[in-house]
């Protein structure tokens, strides 16, 4: 049986191509993490854990391309940013509606309704955007460097460093807005703590709509980096879910857990892919089923979760009666 | 501290249902238990035995570890070092299963029920451990899946007739006011027809005319059925009246150990707890 | 004035205790049994039993049993397309292989038990985990179990096409299953595994599991020290709900769309089963079929009203919209009536009851 690495014609004990692979791992899981970061900011704030994140993602993408198509006239770079400014607009009206008609009314509900209920945030997000944009693959091309970069023998997709570098960049103007602004500050009192928070006249509902605010903007970020990468289609919020075991590895309040968690999923699923299937054929058995990558990063947090269910940084609950 | 000393409570109560020798050998010792959180010792070596009949309070401000002590007791909080002998059998630690299928029952600080069953489910949920029907059997409600249901729906009417509340048989549990609440817990502790109830401040919050009907009910359980009673209660009144000896914690600590009038002179106690916080 | 709950004087806990202790209810509830038993199948057109009553009784049987999980255990579970698949699967492989004189129904059992095995051990997690993380668990299973059977051929009795026909299966020399199947003939077997289920469902609400789940979904610390032992409570909960979807599964495959094919229990499914079980109400064995059929069948509403009015919307807006009303409907429920529509059935009838002179 011919193997993955056979197939591409590359020696697969090249260390070289397992650079190649981890890097690409790695590169994806900037994307879960992207993703996940969206929804740490969510939980941090409010305790809700938003399902519609990854849709909120695609909801951005579609939304972006659309008022590209709108601004077509004019020139490129006036059109990116008038297409970021609208639609970054969007993702604030989203905010402002998601408060008013679903958080508000489910106040002080249990935190499994609230889960629910952004689930139905997720499916009317999905049938909303692609009512108005449809539900055809779109192009999204915004100048994304497209060539390859060699390093020794490894080839690495231009396009992936620089969504390493976006990320980056974004991660560290979260971490200053969080730590230098005012707002900020107040998102990460009520963070430590609801009731205190409120008792000092932090308003919650302002809140629950500047993190939501914040969150799509991540989600937009990421949803430019999924759309150049791969198009502009519904299957991105099926990816999405992948940022779910990334939240289980790296906890659910920790940024940098999710900037980690991400890392560990993107790379391991990768190599799992290439490396462990590999092995099993050659060495166990040979009619072993590829595309492990579909459920890997599921089942690798399973397991991760049996040993330590705090997460890489989350903090241990200790429960009361 | 022995049995010669008369209860607080055959003195002072008006019941003439409290006859002497209703207090037999120890059944629970709880022995050297220290507990910790992460560094901060919420228990430290504490000792105290529990008497067959008695009614045993546990008394102490505001963190000094007395639910604390009640969840080792039951088996919810596991301990660093110590142990719980119960009934001829030392358990270290004991666990939540132990201690429920001994016995062992108790009602919460903050009120633990099953908010979203009535209160005839809330109370059939204490008679869990003596059912014994198979799937299969209650599936189709056949054999004991059927015969079962009605034998302890039988004993659960008489615990709703006993603490009165026959009204709200079929209301959800979260509609009822704070008061009913507690006694519905008090009725699915009952239900289980423990040996050992364990009462977590089961007056807090309540009215003057509420805590006597729950110092009626206590009494009635402690007299009437026998069981023995550990209680952790802030009004000290209630705890003078009721109780045949007291355990006194402070920061953890065992402070006092005796019958109420011995703890009401003891001078640690005093400074402590009673002469500052109270009275 | 038609229907009463006053003057219902039970003079034993037995009366009391009855599965439907109103006389009304009971009759009402025998006669929907009837109906659907004698009627539907006499005058109900094929389109309408074939492609209409069948899958809304098959889902009705995944919703019952995510409800098992979802509404009496309080566990999250997206994973139901994996474990209708696992029985599915599992059922085919028995019903191919087995001897001709065993009846059809054995197959269908074995796959729903396959699928609580299944279940049982993606449920193990939910010892340590709650929430949110068992949700994301059980997605893996979703995940997981797909890919498996997708992957290996065993389960298909390698098959080339990797999709084969349901097996064309016979009971008193009618057939049931498979794509020559009489659509009375497997809507009536249909019916049977649905009144069962039901029944069994019920029963297990009223007795000490059912009790056991609740208590762990009202409040798991509590149900633990009066001595209810968490794991076995949820992994029951994770079992028969499996059976449940493992049931359904099968049922789908054989009688519902003739194949066996995992795009029929991918993701979308799970969603849609939960979708059922939130909007016809969380523990409400009636809420599974009001969910199902509400779910079922307003595609086709969306599909067929604008063209009663002459209007034509293309299919995709369709499939648009109707995300969006299930995505609406879901937060309606949440926020307005968490017990969904089995709620607003209950509160009809208490209107019922005072009519027409409601004051």
């Amino acid at each position: 049986m011919e193997t993955f690495a056979n197939l591409l014609g590359v020696d697969p004990f090249s260390i070289w191509f397992f650079f190649e692979v981890l890097i690409g791992g790695l590169m994806a899981g900037v994307m879960y993490s992207l993703v996940a970061l969206g929804f740490v900011l969510i939980f941090k704030a409010s305790s809700v854990f938003n399902f519609a994140q990854g849709v909120m993602v695609l909801f951005a993408a579609l939304n972006f391309v659309g008022f590209l198509e709108v601004f077509s006239d004019l020139p490129v770079v006036l059109q990116v940013a008038l297409a970021f400014i609208v639609t970054m607009a969007v993702m604030i009206l989203l905010a402002l509606v998601v408060e008013r008609v679903v958080l508000r009314p489910l106040v002080n509900q249990a935190h499994i309704s609230l889960f629910m209920a952004t689930i139905g945030i997720a499916i009317f997000l999905e049938g909303f955007g692609e009512l108005i944009w449809g539900s055809n693959i779109k192009p999204l091309d915004i100048g994304i460097p497209d060539d390859v970069t060699f390093v020794g023998d490894a080839m690495i997709q231009d396009s992936d460093l620089f969504a390493a570098i976006v990320a980056s960049i974004l991660v560290v103007t979260l971490a200053l807005f969080f730590h230098y602004t005012r707002i900020g500050r107040a998102l990460r009192a009520v963070a430590d703590d609801h009731q205190a928070a409120l008792s000092i006249g932090i308003p919650l509902n302002h809140i629950w709509i500047i993190v939501w605010s914040v969150a799509g903007f991540v989600a937009l970020v990421a949803g430019i980096m999924w759309g150049s990468k791969l198009g502009v289609q519904f299957s991105l919020s099926i990816l999405a879910l992948k940022a779910l075991p990334v939240l289980i590895l790296g906890g659910f309040t920790s940024i940098p857990g999710a900037i980690v968690g991400g890392l560990i999923i993107g790379a391991g699923e990768k190599l799992a892919e290439i490396f462990l299937v590999d092995a099993i054929q050659t060495y166990i058995y040979s009619g072993f089923p590829a595309a492990i990558e579909e459920w890997f990063a599921y089942i690798l947090a399973l397991g991760f979760l049996v040993f330590r269910p705090q997460g890489l940084f989350g903090e241990k609950i200790i429960e009361r009666v | 501290m022995n049995d010669t000393a008369s209860t607080a409570r055959d003195s002072a109560s008006t019941d003439p249902g409290g006859k002497p020798g209703r207090i037999g050998d120890v059944i629970l010792r709880v022995e050297n238990i220290t507990m910790r959180f992460g560094g901060v010792k919420a228990i430290s070596d504490v000792s105290f035995d529990i008497r067959k009949g008695e009614v045993r309070s546990i008394i102490g401000p505001n963190g000094a570890g007395k639910s604390s002590m009640l969840n080792v007791v039951n088996g919810f909080y596991q301990p660093q070092e110590g142990s719980i002998w119960y009934n001829g059998k030392t358990y270290s630690p004991m666990r939540p299963h132990d201690a429920a299928s001994n016995g062992i029952a108790r009602t919460f600080q903050n009120i633990a029920l099953f908010k979203g069953m009535t209160t005839l489910d809330n109370i059939m949920t204490g008679r869990i451990l003596k059912q014994k029907a198979s799937l299969l059997e209650q599936a189709f409600y056949i054999g004991r899946g059927r015969s079962e249901e009605l034998e302890h729906r039988e004993f659960v009417e008489e615990v709703i007739d006993f603490l009165e509340i026959q009204a709200i048989r079929k209301t959800p549990v979260g509609r009822l006011p704070y008061g009913l609440q507690k006694r519905v817990e008090l009725g699915r502790a009952l239900a289980a027809q423990p040996t050992l109830l364990l009462l977590d401040e089961p007056m807090a919050g309540m009215n003057l005319e509420e805590k006597e009907d729950m110092s009626r009910f206590i009494i009635d359980v402690n007299e009437h059925f026998g069981t023995t009673i550990a209680l952790i209660e802030h009004d000290m009144g209630v705890v003078m009246d009721l109780s045949d000896r007291v355990v006194v914690l402070d920061h953890g600590s065992l402070l006092a150990d005796g019958t109420p009038d011995e703890v009401r002179k003891n001078q640690a106690v005093i400074d402590a707890y009673l002469g500052v916080a109270h009275d | 004035m038609f229907y009463r709950e006053a003057g219902q004087f039970k003079t034993s806990y037995a009366a009391d205790q009855q599965m439907l202790p109103i006389p009304m209810d009971r009759y009402f509830v025998i006669g929907v049994v009837l109906v659907a038993a004698i009627l539907i199948p006499a005058f109900g057109s094929q389109y309408w039993i074939e492609s209409i009553m069948v899958p809304v009784l098959i889902l009705s049987i995944a919703a019952m049993g995510l409800n098992i999980l979802t509404g009496y255990a309080g566990q999250l579970s997206l994973g139901t397309g994996g474990f209708m698949a696992a029985g599915a699967y599992m059922s085919y492989k028995v019903a191919t292989n087995m001897p001709d004189f065993l009846p059809v129904w054995i197959p269908v059992l074995v796959g729903g038990l396959f699928a609580a095995a299944v279940g049982i051990a993606f449920g193990l997690p939910s010892l340590r985990i709650k929430g949110f993380y068992l949700a994301v668990a059980t997605l893996a299973a979703q995940f997981f179990l797909l890919w498996l059977f997708q992957s290996i051929p065993w389960f298909v009795n390698n098959s080339v096409s990797g999709v084969p026909s349901a097996p064309p299966t016979t009971i008193l020399g009618y057939h049931v299953t498979g794509a020559q199947a009489i659509p009375e003939a497997k809507y009536l077997f249909v019916l049977t595994f649905v009144v069962i289920l039901a029944i069994i469902a019920r029963n297990m609400a009223r007795s000490r599991v059912g009790r056991s789940w609740m208590a762990i979904r009202d409040m798991d610390i509590a149900a633990e020290l009066i001595g209810i032992r968490p794991l076995q409570t949820k992994l029951s909960a994770f079992a028969i709900s499996s059976f449940y979807c493992g049931v359904a599964g099968a049922l789908w495959s054989f009688c519902y769309i003739n194949t066996v094919e995992p795009t029929a229990f991918d993701i979308g499914r799970s969603f849609d089963v939960l979708f059922m079980v939130i909007i016809g109400g969380l523990g409400s064995v009636l809420g599974a079929f009001l969910g199902a059929a509400f779910i079922f069948l307003l595609p086709i509403f969306l599909n067929n009203v604008p063209g009663w009015f002459g209007l034509e919307i293309a299919t995709d807006i369709v499939a648009h919209l109707e995300f969006m009303i299930f995505g609406a409907a879901i937060i309606f429920f949440l926020i307005v009536e968490p017990h969904g529509l089995a709620r607003l059935w209950q509160i009809a009838k208490e209107k019922l009851r005072l009519w027409p002179f409601p004051h």
